[in-house]
């Protein structure tokens, strides 16, 4: 049995050790963010992050995740109340058929987190493991400028109140 | 305001509303499998097949509106457009309205949704049903209110009277109400009325896309769920010799392992069991292949030596006008649809009844293959859509489906799930067809073009089931079915000629269709079908004649073209562009103009682009594109902006890297390392679309308008660019870089 | 070419170098020429220098990511700073447009640019010296044909005294040798000509070999093995530790086309290499081929299996991942069969398929570099759209000790030899190269040409 910290909460998870995470997620938590696209590490479509980095779930087995911090798109927000990731991707209506979006956020989460003022180079360099065949390509990443943007104001805010 | 319209077209009350719904030109079988016979009633578009008002629109004692339609939400916003096409008419709040989608036991029968015909099939049919059920409320209110039904007035799904009478939907409606056969004429909203349609209204399938809703077929999770795998044979016509189920029995959480003939499966409780079940069972199964499939290396002339079966479907003038010569043979290779999700399919079979949820783009086709596979009446399958990853076109989703309903049989009560694995989708898909286009034309002293032949080869783009021996699985099984036979879509649409036949006015040209019925690969329908290699060949021998005449693309194309429509697209994209004014920033500058009507039917539309190519890379750089397109009545201005935009990108992803490979016996190409599609280094900096309004137009399909016209004016701007015309697609680096060192030798 | 060590010698140089190496030091300006005025193009010698400046792998270091080819620029990180590639394209104010002929000799051959400036010995002089006049000239007819680029690269960030160029002059003083080719009339021509293009242009020994305390290459052991960017370049002849010694035929399969079913597919800086040798003629390919598997073979394993992978062996069902097989309990072990497993032993045909693991230098090789450069980067999908293989980096989801592990079960199981020496080393220069490796390629990633 392992154990697991998935948007904050710790979950014990009966698959067995090799299971890769997206199926855990998928099958045993019922999370559906995460998204099979090609089990290869190829397409970037399971991306969730773990300790800050994103990763491919898809290819990384259970065991090596005991204790470590795992955030998947539901964790950054939900319909009702979306994070200003998933509020800049409404914004911009950055999807068609959607199915790359969710893997394409963990990514620019996980690094707007480490350098909220990623140049739009670094951007699109960071997405290039990822795939998007509807090609919203400008929307995805029109929709992570505009939240690096907020994300901006918000701590230049903080900083005026403090 | 409304205005009364019928069926023959135009009328002005104000001079506001001009056209409301037009009659599709084409009686040929078409893409989307519904055309093919004169209309029946006479009714605007699907109301024709489906001719009453509740099959269409269903008001509750809430007042809340339910809208069926069958055609399927494929992530090009087609809920949201057709919701709002409702509202508008119904004077309903979006809020209040919600949305079925294809379903075989609830909703039309729309065929498939393909061809960019939804809007004007399923758009056109709701918009009347809708202001024909508006008006039958607002009779009702007359009468009950007793005034005149022309005092009435209609606000958010109340009526209105003299001295302060209102009377809500809900309140109105009575049993039966709609259940009434549509009439010729509705009094349609005047777009100067318009208070939803026209607006940019945020899609409503994307919230749950971006926060981990359930939104796809992949995340239905039906209690008692198994996990379903298939195991596909290594090659085309392959056969089982020998497979060892026992062992895969044993395996721990393996509920069945399923074989009936070459079909393959096994079902498991959890899905990381059932994916190490099939690849156990893979790895045990021996197969007798054969080596059936042509020289990849020479797939162009493979085609052109195939049987064929030959049409003139184009013929004026007197081909064989001397001139400045210019001739080519274009080709593009076998493209995958390239789904990022591979396809999926949920079905539960009992008590002699199947439900299959499925993200194919056609229910009842494909409850109709279901249900001859499975040799049962067709009244005992229902298929019901739900979304999948974009498809654009017809993709694994229908085999999925038939998996899933093979794998449920085998364990009735149990709903199955089944996805397919990458390479599986990416080898078994059913390619959009590899193609050949030989164009010969010549442009006179005068600097007009005076002769123009045009030549295609391809197979079927039609193959999608209906017939049983369509889906993989009935192929494969014991009892198996035939492959389908070859469809050939005819003209006007068109299938592999789809655009072959120039909008342009040429005095003398001839233009042959080859169809070839025998098919090296697995193929069908895919975005645009022929139109993108057609009109990515007009296009480059258009460009090509204007400069060995010493003319200007955009000016020479206008000079060949009267359709004051086309005219104005052409020059809407060129004057954003700064075409006239351009000027290369470096030696490796090249700027390129492609332009096509779709299908020669729908939707206008032009693409400039502005590209970097440094010869000795042939790396193709997009710095600028600039889209116009005319889609007739905009429903959903950035709902068509997005899917421009996705067409363009797509489009440029075939031109400059893609192509299906395959060995003598196998496809090669099983995943995204063997087939590259383009990632983030290679997009555009800068994509417009310019969308030109035409208020109280009829709808023209535009989901696919800008494939061609994008894929042409890469080809000219890297003709621009380097020198080289490139003939044969894709227009990798490579090719580019060897094609620029062959004529710097010349 | 090792960068880090060749800094220190200079430092160290730089240090005790006094006014007397100046007379030495000091080269005269050639004078600028007008490019514009320069005669048609002669055709069928730039098109010889195009073929020479890929033997050369010119490309490689003048190409920035994301930008034009020749128009330099590209950042070279070293403990000491950062040192840009120049633009060798024949743009005037900014590239080689004025350069004369003899001042682009001079500059391949001497490390000394026009205006007289000493090169730093990361542009490989000291193995261009063997290039012949003719080759010379046709390469200078070749960048003097190619589109000129305005770019200028950055300037060095260097620290004194290693930005003063003068002190070069004492690192050339002790260690280039003005050399020209000179054929050995007992080999055949094949044999000249590839020791011709593997000694002169194709410089293989400024990877190949090791270099000593000042950064030079070691002439007593040629080919024994070096280093490149972080990564191994493995000793060839008969040094190598290949699993399955080389013979002439693999290595011309490998050096034409980037890989070879019994040896794996090129990776980090020769994946460049590889890439410019797909291009060149085939004929120049196997010379060097034929003169480098005179160096002599490895010993080899007597116990690995070399039969090919692919159709004919294992799945035949299309499948291209193996089911995992059961997790055992050492730490190395469950993790190569949770995460590698799969498509190492899915037996899909190399390139684009993972190589079996019994066959990989990077496993039975000399250091665990190159194995734990992979384990942590992974291959990155191609930029340009070309069918390439991937495989995902894991370093983001291992630990330090799991990637020990898994490398020293992997070195234990597939090379059956004794677990790796200073893996710990290995794997923290392996993070710290690949942040660095990602760092400049997310700076410069995405500019237009
Ligand atoms: S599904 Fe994980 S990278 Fe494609
Ligand atoms: S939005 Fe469909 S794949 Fe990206």
């Amino acid at each position: 049995m392992t154990t697991l910290t998935i948007n904050g909460e710790s979950r014990s998870i009966k698959a067995s050790p090799d299971t890769p995470l997206l199926y855990v997620l998928r099958d045993e938590l019922a999370l559906n963010a995460a998204k099979y696209g090609c089990g290869l590490g190829q397409c970037g479509a399971c991306t969730v992050i773990v300790d800050g980095k994103a990763i491919f779930s898809c290819i990384t087995p259970v065991m090596l995740l005991e204790g470590r911090t795992i955030t998947t798109l539901e964790g950054l927000g939900s319909p009702d109340a979306p994070g200003p990731m998933q509020r800049a991707f409404l914004a911009e209506q950055a999807a068609q058929c959607g199915y790359c979006i969710p893997g394409m956020i963990m990514r620019a989460q996980a690094l707007l987190n480490r350098d909220p003022h990623a140049t739009d180079e670094s951007i699109k360099g960071e997405l290039q493991p990822h795939l998007c065949r509807c090609g919203t390509h400008m929307r995805i990443l029109r929709a992570i400028r505009r939240a690096a943007e907020e994300m901006k104001l918000k701590t230049a805010d903080a900083r005026t109140r403090r | 305001m409304t205005h009364a319209v019928s069926r023959r077209g135009v009328l002005a009350g104000a001079g506001a509303l001009i056209i409301a719904f037009r009659l599709s030109g084409a009686h040929a079988q078409t893409e989307t499998g519904t055309g093919g016979k004169p209309s029946k009633h006479g009714l605007p578009g699907s109301l024709d097949d489906t001719p009453r008002i509740d099959a269409w629109i269903r008001i509750d004692a809430s007042g809340a509106a339910t809208i069926l339609t069958g055609k399927a939400e494929l992530g090009q916003g087609l809920k949201t457009a057709l919701l709002q096409v409702a509202a508008e008419e119904l004077k309903l709040p979006l809020a209040r309205l919600s949305l079925i989608t294809a379903d075989t036991a609830r909703t039309p029968n729309e065929g498939y949704t393909a061809a960019s015909h939804s809007m004007q099939d399923s758009g056109t049919a709701i918009r009347h049903a809708a202001a024909q059920a508006r008006e039958i409320l607002r009779d009702e209110a007359a009468r009950r209110l007793g005034v005149p039904a022309t005092s009435l007035q209609i606000r958010n799904g109340e009526v209105f009277g003299p001295n302060r009478m209102r009377l809500g939907y809900g309140e109105l409606v009575r049993d039966q109400m709609l259940t009434v056969d549509a009439q010729q004429t509705s009094h349609l909203t005047s777009p100067a009325d318009f208070v939803v349609m026209n607006q940019p209204v945020p899609r409503i399938d994307i919230p749950a896309k971006v926060t981990g809703g359930a939104a796809y077929v992949q995340d239905l999770r039906p209690e008692g769920m198994l996990h379903g795998r298939v195991v596909r044979p290594p090659s085309y016509g392959a056969t089982l010799r020998d497979c060892d189920v026992a062992q895969v029995e044993q395996m721990g959480g393996i509920v069945k392992v399923v074989r009936d003939g070459n079909f393959l499966g096994v079902l498991a409780d959890r899905e990381w069991t059932a994916i190490q079940g099939m690849r156990t069972l893979a790895a045990t199964t021996t197969w007798i292949e054969q080596q059936a499939l042509p020289d990849s290396a020479d797939l162009p002339a493979a085609l052109m030596k195939l049987p064929s079966h030959d049409t003139t479907i184009h013929d004026t003038g007197n081909p064989g006008e001397p001139g400045i010569l210019v001739e080519g043979t274009f080709s593009r290779p076998y493209l995958t649809h390239g789904s990022i999700g591979p396809s999926c399919a949920i079905a539960q079979f009992g008590d002699g009844k199947l439900t299959v949820w499925t993200h194919t783009q056609g229910v009842f086709f494909l409850r109709d293959a279901i249900a001859g596979m499975l040799r049962m009446p067709a009244e005992n399958v229902r298929c019901i859509h739900a979304e999948g990853s974009g498809c654009y076109g017809h993709n694994g989703a229908d085999d999925a489906a038939a998996d899933a309903a093979m794998l449920a049989l085998a364990m009735p009560g149990r709903p199955v799930r089944v996805q397919l694995m990458r390479e599986q989708e990416h080898a078994w898909d059913p390619f959009g067809p590899g193609m050949v286009v030989k164009l010969r034309a010549t442009v006179g002293g005068d600097g007009a073009i005076a002769d123009w032949r045009h030549e295609v080869w391809s197979q079927s783009h039609m193959m999608r089931p209906g017939p049983p021996g369509a889906l993989i699985a009935a192929r494969l099984k014991a009892d198996a079915f035939p492959p389908a036979p070859p469809v050939a879509l005819a003209q006007p649409e068109g299938g592999g000629d789809r655009n072959a036949i120039p909008l342009y006015e040429i005095p003398n040209s001839k233009v042959v269709s080859h169809f070839l019925p025998d098919m090296p690969l697995r193929g069908s329908s895919m975005r645009s079908l022929g139109g993108y290699l057609n009109v990515l060949s007009i296009e480059s021998v258009l460009d090509e004649l204007a400069a060995r005449s010493g003319q200007d693309p955009v000016t020479f194309r206008l000079r060949h073209i009267e359709d004051p429509r086309a005219r104005e697209v052409i020059e809407t994209a060129a004057s954003r562009f700064g075409w006239a004014g351009r000027v290369k920033r470096s030696e490796s500058t090249g700027f390129g103009f492609g332009f096509a009507r779709y299908k020669n039917l729908e939707a206008w539309c032009a693409v400039a682009v502005e590209i970097e190519v440094p010869r000795q890379s042939g790396v193709v750089r997009v710095r600028r594109i600039v889209a116009a397109v005319d889609t007739g009545q905009v429903v959903n201005p950035d709902g068509i902006r997005n899917q421009i935009e996705g067409g363009i990108l797509q489009s440029m992803s075939w031109t400059l890297f893609e192509r299906v490979t395959f060995d003598r016996t196998r496809v090669t190409s099983v995943d995204w390392s063997a087939y590259p599609i383009m990632r983030f280094d290679s997009v555009p900096e800068s994509v417009e679309v310019r969308l030109i309004d035409r208020p109280g137009d009829a709808f023209y399909g535009v989901a696919e308008a800008a494939q061609g016209p994008a894929g042409a004016a890469i080809a000219n701007a890297i003709r621009d660019a380097t020198g080289v015309r490139m003939y044969e697609l894709p227009f990798t680096a490579a090719r580019i870089k060897r094609a620029v060192a062959v004529r710097s030798e010349g | 070419m090792k960068l880090r060590s060749v800094l220190l010698a200079l430092l160290v140089i730089g240090a005790i170098g006094g006014t007397a190496a100046l007379l030495y030091a000091w080269e005269a300006p050639i004078p600028s020429i007008d490019s514009r005025s320069a005669g048609a193009p002669d055709r069928a010698k730039a098109r010889r220098g195009a073929s020479l400046a890929l033997l050369g792998d010119c490309a490689t270091c003048h190409t920035a990511p994301g930008g034009l080819p020749y128009a330099g620029g590209l950042a070279m990180p070293t403990p000491f700073g950062t040192i840009y590639s120049t633009n060798i394209t024949p743009d005037p104010e900014t590239g080689i447009g004025r350069w004369s002929e003899a001042a682009f000799i001079r500059a391949l051959r001497s490390g000394v640019d026009r205006e007289g400036r000493h090169l730093y010995p990361a542009f490989p002089y000291d193995h261009f010296t063997r290039v012949s006049d003719d080759d010379a000239k046709a390469m200078y007819a070749f960048f003097m044909s190619i589109d000129p680029v305005r770019s200028s690269a950055p300037p060095n960030e260097l620290p004194f005294p290693l930005n003063v160029r003068l002190t070069l002059a004492g690192w050339k003083l002790m260690f280039l040798r003005q050399v020209r080719f000179v054929a050995d009339s007992s080999k055949d021509e094949k044999w000249n000509r590839g020791k011709y293009l593997v000694d002169g242009l194709g410089h293989c020994g400024a990877c190949h070999s090791p270099r000593n305390l000042l950064g030079a290459e070691k002439a007593s052991a040629s080919f024994e093995g070096g280093e490149a960017e972080g990564w191994r370049a493995y000793a060839l002849g008969r040094r190598s530790q290949s699993p399955v010694p080389w013979d002439e035929a693999a290595l011309t399969d490998y050096l034409a086309r980037g890989s070879h079913p019994q040896h794996g597919t090129a990776q980090g800086p020769m994946a460049n290499v590889v890439d410019n040798l797909s291009l060149v003629d085939s004929t120049d390919v196997s010379a060097m081929a034929h003169y480098l598997a005179s160096l002599g073979k490895g010993e080899g394993r007597k116990d690995v299996e070399t039969a090919p992978s692919g159709p004919g062996r294992l799945p035949q069902a299309a499948g291209i991942q193996a089911a995992t097989p059961s997790i055992p309990s050492d730490s190395g072990g469950a993790i190569y069969a949770a995460v590698c497993a799969s498509c190492h032993e899915g037996d899909r045909a190399l390139p684009l398929g993972g190589v079996r693991l019994g066959l990989s230098t990077a496993i039975g090789g000399e250091t665990p570099a190159n194995l734990v450069n992979l384990v942590v980067r992974g291959i990155p999908a191609s930029t340009g759209g070309s069918a390439h293989p991937i495989m995902p980096g894991f370093g983001d989801v291992l630990g330090d000790r799991q990637i020990s592990d898994l490398a020293n079960y992997l070195r234990t199981q597939f090379a059956g030899k004794s677990q790796w020496d200073g893996i710990g080393k290995a794997v923290a220069d392996a993070r710290v190269t690949g942040e660095l490796d990602s760092a400049t390629k997310s700076k410069r990633f995405g500019e237009g040409p």
